[in-house]
């Protein structure tokens, strides 16, 4: 049999039944080895459904730091008969399958060419345990414990963890940590230990953090002086507000009255959310919402009002698997087109696209400035995948000298020394125009904001020529914002390149370790990893100083792609698609597959 | 076309307790039809703010689409106004609400932008009892599209066209009383001596204050057949009883006769005084005001005045438990945790 050795590289996946409590067992396992200093990957693939459906925990380990999905499963926890069968088939040869013996395993799930671990796990929880519930939750307790034999997880690191867990629960701590024995005990009694595949204490994980990037967002939003929040809850986006509701409300309630200094309404649909958002920022507080490709698509009339009246607006789209409700537990990248050019007419809006937790957090505290900035919508394009996993990131960083940038706002005292205030007049030649918030001033400063046509005084207009002057502005700021919009990172290969790869969001990590491994190849490519929309001028230059470049995206369309071809102008031809949409996170291999694929024909 | 009103003052013009002269509360020139209803309404927005000394800077008008949503161009141009999408009023008047809870939220909308696209909102505005005044201007029929039948127009009315209407109408009074609406309040737009107390009234509620104003369309919805014309509603109106608002500590000029009036104390102790109520109905009971609702549609009748009000609802900001500081004006100490914490919550992310 093949025998695969590795220490710190493999990747293993959790079988569980939703609602049966596995995924805290499961991140238990993924946080000891990011607390033996080792870069750690945890993804969860689960279904739209609460409980009794297949759900799926794979964790990838990379000495290397590789933080992407890998293809392959060198180690399988089967808890789940119902998924038997497929998890059998996608385990490595020379890999591992561990499952519960209580029953014996069928002879058609015997593979030649796997190691199979049986633990009589029912069986143990039936001898130890008298209450059905607890003999549920420790059965997962007692496989981590299993697999800490076997892949040599340090004890005491697992054992902090746990203390760490139950804080204010402490009796729970030591029947978790009798469960992990049990575990370690029947490994030590039956089997060889440790495996070939195993892990060793290293120390490459720094001051990084792990945290999903929804938690990041609603962090964001708490320090960027969010005051409103209005959402309507949809999957992979609903943890956004919930994460800011539970910061704000440690950080933003006053210690003396407990009174609030923040507002959380859900609506009672994606509309009315939007429209909330709409209402306060006009109004003068920093406001956002949270949502997933139905809610834009939901959201794409008032986007065009917040466009056209020039009203800042931030949302924040966690994309998941489309079209129409698709796969809602299903990452990708599938709302570009939809977000950059929501809504009817000649509308466009600033995106951004973060790639980690950490640049979750930054991008929403920057979108405020921006949206107050441009007067405008900015849509943070984060997705599934980023969203609800947690990922190993650079530690969150604030600079307590910063201040927000709430744009051009005249206030009372500015109005004053005003003669007459024009809403949509043009003075600083940026195509930015100043506004003024309700109530501010007894005779100066009020107009009707509207989505009809208006001319410099927000009067309603139908006139072409002030019609055609007021969009050309729009169109004057759109280019202001390709300055200020985060530029994007370039890198450059060791020798000189006539390929290069562009990617966005979370294709970073898949990405990033496919140019290693093409390098390894001889194939040398520059790359570049977009930020934002719109494009900044350097964006137009990477793709003019290289005869090909690759266009990494998660969605069957390539519409990242075709931005970049109607927005710059570039020839089709040397804008390669390279694809994943099958709703999982996108991996190296594909790429690299992909872009091999395209040498060899070219 | 936005066409603004000369400036010419005269300096004799009676002033208000805050100095200001009703022109001070007029807007644009109205492009509405001449003889429409939603002007009358206008005209008696501006006399109910104009006598409540309320400053016009501090009212932010709201509305959605629609002819109706077009009248905050004429009243209180010296306030912010918001021309929305179509139906979609209630949500940006809570997203302002939220923002700012000192500010006055007069909403207007019409029948279609709230009893059809416009419902939704509607209804969850009422749940949330937002401290807002929500006026439908409600002619039964879609003026800006040329008169089609809308969802409160009567079954059996006829169109101009001729078009007899086969639905049943949607009574947004009762609606709103049966969804726990805090002040619930019908009238007409060509009875100013009801519809200027009434608004008054509703501008003193300390929640959400519905007011549907029944509003001719002289273009395509007054013609004989219709049970929204001028006419009509003349014959058919019948009111719970004549309004009064006192304002507070005004002192009470007028006498009524010795048993027929109600008098209901607002949160500012200002009155509303109702005289000659309908003997079987109580404006502060629910159940009351509703058998009046149905008893007068059963008689084809269109029954007007205050329906129902209760000021012990929470409003919005007080379920949330804001800070009283309206939200945007707080600044980046308060709103900012800093670094210091953000240190801590890395360390927990370990």
């Amino acid at each position: 049999m093949q025998q695969s050795s590795s220490v710190n590289d493999f990747v293993i996946r959790f079988a569980n039944v939703n609602g049966t409590g596995s995924a805290s067992a499961n991140a238990l396992f993924a946080k000891a080895i990011f607390r033996m200093g080792i870069p750690v990957t945890p993804k969860n693939i689960f279904p739209s459904n609460i409980q009794g459906l297949p759900t799926w925990y794979e964790v990838r380990v990379s000495e290397k730091g590789y933080l992407g999905r890998r293809e392959g499963i060198d180690f399988m926890v089967c808890m789940n008969p119902q998924s038997m069968p497929k998890d059998i088939a996608s385990v490595k040869p020379g890999g591992y399958f561990l499952y519960d013996s209580t029953k014996t395993l069928h002879r058609e799930f015997i593979r030649e060419d796997i190691h199979y671990i049986g633990i009589p796990l029912m069986a143990i929880c039936l001898r130890e345990y008298t209450d059905p519930r607890q003999r549920q939750l420790f059965k997962n307790i007692i496989y981590v414990g299993a697999l800490s034999a076997l892949l040599e997880i340090e004890f005491p690191v697992l054992e902090t963890l746990l203390a760490e867990m139950f804080q204010g629960k402490e009796k729970l701590i030591a029947p978790n940590v009798k469960a992990l024995q049990l575990g370690i005990q029947y490994i030590h009694e039956n089997f060889e230990y440790p495996l070939d595949i195993r892990l060793e204490r290293r120390d490459l994980v720094g001051d990084r953090i792990l945290v999903d990037g929804n938690s990041a967002c609603g962090l964001g939003a708490v320090y960027a002086g969010a005051t409103v929040a209005a959402w309507y809850p949809i999957t992979p986006s609903t943890s956004v507000v919930e994460a800011f509701m539970e910061y704000a409300e440690q950080f933003r309630t006053d210690p003396e009255t407990g009174k609030k200094n923040f507002a959380i309404v859900q609506a009672e649909d994606e509309l009315a959310a939007i429209g909330m958002v709409i209402g306060a920022n006009w109004n003068g507080a920093r406001s956002f919402t949270a949502t997933s490709g139905p809610g834009v698509s939901l959201m794409a009339e008032f986007l065009g009002l917040a466009y056209f009246a020039e009203i800042p607006t931030v949302l924040i789209d966690v994309q998941r698997a489309g079209p129409s409700t698709g796969m809602p537990t299903r990452t990708q990248q599938a709302d570009i087109i939809a977000a950059a050019y929501a809504s009817h007419g000649d509308t466009k809006h600033v995106l951004l696209f973060p790639s980690t937790p950490k640049e979750c957090f930054d991008d929403v505290v920057t979108a405020f400035d921006l949206a107050e900035r441009l007067q405008t919508p900015v849509i943070v394009m984060t997705d599934l995948d980023l969203g609800m996993n947690d990922h190993l990131t650079a530690p969150f960083e604030w600079d307590d000298s910063r201040t927000y940038d709430r744009g051009k706002v005249l206030h009372t005292a500015d109005l004053e020394n005003i003669t007459k205030f024009g809403r949509y007049l043009e003075v600083d030649g940026d195509g930015i125009t100043y506004r003024t918030y309700p109530g501010s001033h007894p005779s100066k400063g009020a107009y009707v904001t509207r989505g009809t046509s208006h001319d410099e005084y927000a009067g309603y207009t139908e006139d072409s020529g002030t019609y055609t002057r007021n969009v050309d502005r729009l169109l004057k700021k759109w280019e202001t914002a390709k300055s200020i919009v985060p530029a994007p990172e370039v890198r450059q290969a060791a020798t000189a390149n006539e390929c290069g790869i562009l990617f966005f969001g979370t294709s970073i990590y898949s990405s990033e370790e496919a140019v290693d491994l093409l390098a390894a190849q001889d194939i040398h490519l520059d790359s570049l990893r977009l930020r934002s929309f719109p494009f900044s001028e350097s964006v137009g230059q990477f793709i003019a100083d290289h005869e090909l470049i690759f266009v990494i995206e998660q969605n069957r369309d390539a519409q990242m792609r075709s931005l970049l071809i109607n927005e710059l102008g570039v020839a089709p031809q040397k804008m390669i698609p390279v694809l994943n949409y099958d709703g999982t996170p996108i991996t190296a291999d594909t790429i690299v597959k992909q872009i091999i694929k395209n040498f060899a024909t070219v | 076309m936005t066409y603004t009103r000369p400036r010419f003052r005269n300096p004799h013009l009676p002033v208000n307790k805050i100095g200001y002269t009703q022109k001070d509360y007029e807007g644009a020139l109205s492009t509405l039809c001449a003889g429409c209803g939603h002007d009358s309404i206008s005209g008696a927005i501006v006399q109910a703010c104009y006598e409540l000394s309320i400053e016009p800077h501090r009212v932010a008008k709201m509305s959605g689409i629609g002819c109706s949503s077009k009248t905050p161009a004429y009243f209180l141009s010296n306030s912010h106004g918001f021309n929305s999408v179509h139906g979609r009023m209630p949500s940006v008047a809570t997203g302002a609400y939220l923002a700012n809870r000192d500010l006055v939220y007069f909403g207007v909308s019409g029948d279609g932008d709230t009893a059809s696209i416009g419902m939704g909102q509607f209804v969850h505005a009422i749940r949330r009892n937002l401290n807002m005044v929500y006026v439908v201007m409600n002619n039964g029929c879609y003026g800006l599209t040329k008169g089609q039948d809308s969802a409160t127009a009567d079954a059996g009315s006829k169109s101009k066209s001729g078009h007899t209407n086969p639905f049943q109408a949607i009574d947004l009074a009762g609606l709103a009383l049966e969804l726990g609406a805090s002040f619930v309040a019908r009238s007409f737009s060509g009875d100013k001596t009801q519809l200027v107390p009434l608004l008054k009234a509703a501008l003193a509620h300390p929640g959400f204050a519905f007011i549907d104003v029944i509003s001719p369309c002289v273009t395509f919805n007054n013609n004989p057949g219709s049970t929204k014309s001028y006419d009509y509603v003349r014959e058919h109106i019948e009111a719970t009883a004549t309004v009064d608002f006192v304002p507070i500590k005004s002192e009470i000029t007028t006498q009524y006769e010795a048993g027929s009036t109600k008098e209901i104390a607002l949160h500012d102790d200002s009155l509303i005084r109702l005289h000659k109520i309908a003997s079987d109905w109580d404006p502060q009971d629910r159940h009351s005001a509703m058998n009046a609702l149905h008893h007068a549609r059963s008689k084809g009748e269109i029954l007007t005045g205050l329906i129902y009000i209760d000021e012990s609802l929470q409003n919005l900001h007080e379920v949330l438990n804001t800070t009283t500081e309206p939200l945007n004006t707080l600044e980046e100490k308060v709103l900012c945790p800093g670094s210091k914490a953000l240190a801590t919550l890395n360390a927990g992310l370990r």
